[in-house]
């Protein structure tokens, strides 16, 4: 059987889900099987979280650590979405672009972000460089990817319409080729930044003055875990509003094109 | 002008040896104005005929040229409505017919007078802002062929263009392509699978044999047409009921027939 979810009912169960799940975790804290600084609890992290939304830790309050790794997360983002997506949209459309680039593109999108630390460090610095290159690692790959498929996948009668209309090939990237990549394009920057957001407690393991990353780093230091707990509560929720963001834009645009469900 | 040749044109899909014959030795002359039809068995190799002319296709052998210059690519002066529309999804109705007149350069106020008059022609008006997917398919017909008529190309390739409608809209439209094509003539070379739409519009059928596609017979109509004052009847269903429309149909049919048979042969 296949039955209809309403919007409410969705919402409802997301809510009993995590309901289910706080309070699975609020007990195993309760039940003193595990000790405190193995797991805090529900209850801890919250009351730290609503702490250092207001009071500096390890240089900064909270708002002020997502702040400064928000900075860092737009930079690599965008850099990443400004190069990937031009150079999938290339290769899509050039054939030889294509056979040059794809092997190497292939090999090292296969390298964690994480990977690149101590070679980040070494060529762009441990100050706003070195954290852009490893949130660009991680986000780069989905760019191209997606860029290409949609280059790829574009529906060849269209194609064939703008040449007889006599557009010039090189215009016809810009005419035909970026817009009927869209949609696949958005899911790209949806999934490249998610990849970019999670790089980054990665990419502040080496930087020394504030972001959500270096805080946790600070955290663990002085043993406090409910610290570093506090900051991946701040990392998946932001991570949750961007994606949410991005999936209004995707809807934005389908809805434009006619292909909304 | 606009007369379309086709020297010895033969089509191979693949290598040359041991590819597939699509079309062979096709010899035809599309008069300028002239409104030419070609019928066939399906995968005779007729959309490749067409292809050819707008310059998707190479010939494989001979030349297809139009008035004597051979086709190296396609372009706007052999303007094609495809059978799936081909509209521009994120592009308005206006947008997309303006692409073509953009780039041939055409200034902004007469890009707006043509393209505001073939609007009207067509009944798109009111629909000018629409995306295409907020169109029926007979709408979004009108609005490629639109896009293809204001380019006032010196021919107009057809690729099955009311294939995919239904059958009281395909009636519409044939009616209005009558109307536009009489007040307004082009050399139009019009690719279908039906025979009554054929002899209906058309001024000359080719009939193809089955693959590889040579031309069997080229009929004229429009001296029937004209003998027994088609046009003089409004509607599509009155014109198809005269004798002398029953025995061209009938004849086409037959020898259409003969293909079908042959190929399952």
């Amino acid at each position: 059987m296949n039955r209809q979810i309403s919007l409410l009912q969705s919402i409802v169960l997301g809510f009993l889900g995590l309901a289910c799940f706080l309070g699975f975790w609020q007990g195993m804290s309760m039940s003193g099987l595990v000790s405190n600084i193995f797991l805090p609890s529900p209850l801890e992290v919250y009351e730290r979280f609503t702490t250092l939304i207001e009071r500096r830790f390890a240089g900064a309050t909270l708002p002020g650590h997502l702040a400064a790794s928000f900075m860092r997360f737009a930079y690599g983002f965008l850099l990443a979405a400004l190069i990937g997506i031009p150079l999938g949209l290339l290769m899509g459309w050039y054939q030889l672009l294509d056979e040059i680039v794809s092997p190497l593109f292939d090999a090292l999108r296969f390298v964690a972000p994480i990977a690149w630390v101590p070679f980040a460090a070494l060529w762009f610095g441990t100050g706003i460089g070195g954290p852009i290159m490893i949130i660009f690692a991680g986000a780069f790959p989905p760019c191209v990817i997606n860029a290409y498929r949609g280059a790829k996948f574009v529906d060849p009668r269209l194609i064939e319409a703008a040449n007889m209309l006599g557009t010039p090939s090189r215009r016809v990237i810009m005419e035909v080729l970026l817009p009927s990549s869209i949609p696949s394009i958005i899911s790209g920057l949806r999934v490249s930044a998610g990849l970019g957001w999670q790089s980054l407690v990665g990419a502040e393991l080496i930087v020394a003055s504030a972001g959500v990353g270096y805080m946790m780093v600070q955290g663990q230091a002085n043993i406090q875990t409910h610290t570093v707990m506090a900051g991946m509560v701040a990392i998946g929720l932001v991570g949750l509003a961007l994606d949410s963001a991005l999936r209004g834009v995707e809807r934005v645009i389908q809805k434009r094109r006619g292909l909304e469900q | 002008m606009g007369v379309i040749q086709f020297k010895d044109v033969g089509k191979i899909f693949g290598p040359r040896d041991k590819g597939f014959v699509a079309l062979k030795d096709i010899d035809l002359e599309i008069r300028d104005k002239e409104f030419m039809a070609i019928v066939g068995p399906s995968g005779c190799g007729k959309t490749t005929c067409l292809r050819m002319v707008a310059g998707f296709e190479d010939a494989t052998d001979g030349t297809v040229s139009v008035d004597g210059t051979p086709i190296k690519r396609p372009g706007p002066d052999r303007a094609v409505v495809f059978q799936q529309f081909a509209l521009f999804p994120w592009k308005s109705v206006y947008d997309n017919i303006d692409l073509g007149l953009r780039n041939l350069n055409v200034s902004s106020s007469e890009r707006k007078k043509r393209i505001e008059a073939i609007l009207n022609l067509m009944n798109l008006t009111q629909y000018a802002k629409h995306f295409p997917h907020q169109l029926s398919g007979g709408m979004q017909q009108r609005v490629a062929i639109a896009r293809a008529y204001v380019l006032d190309p010196d021919v107009l390739l057809m690729d099955e263009p009311f294939g995919a409608l239904d059958a009281q809209t395909r009636v519409v439209m044939q009616e209005e392509l009558v109307r536009l094509a009489r007040k307004n003539p082009r050399t139009v070379l019009f690719i279908t699978h039906a025979v009554e739409e054929a002899v209906y519009l058309a001024d000359r059928v080719a009939i193809m044999t089955r693959a590889p596609g040579q031309i069997k017979e080229v009929l004229d109509v429009a001296s029937v047409r004209n003998a027994e004052n088609w046009d003089s009847h409004e509607k599509i269903e009155d014109v198809m009921d005269l004798e002398s429309f029953v025995h061209l149909r009938t004849h086409i049919w037959r020898s259409l027939r003969e293909e079908k048979a042959a190929q399952h042969a």
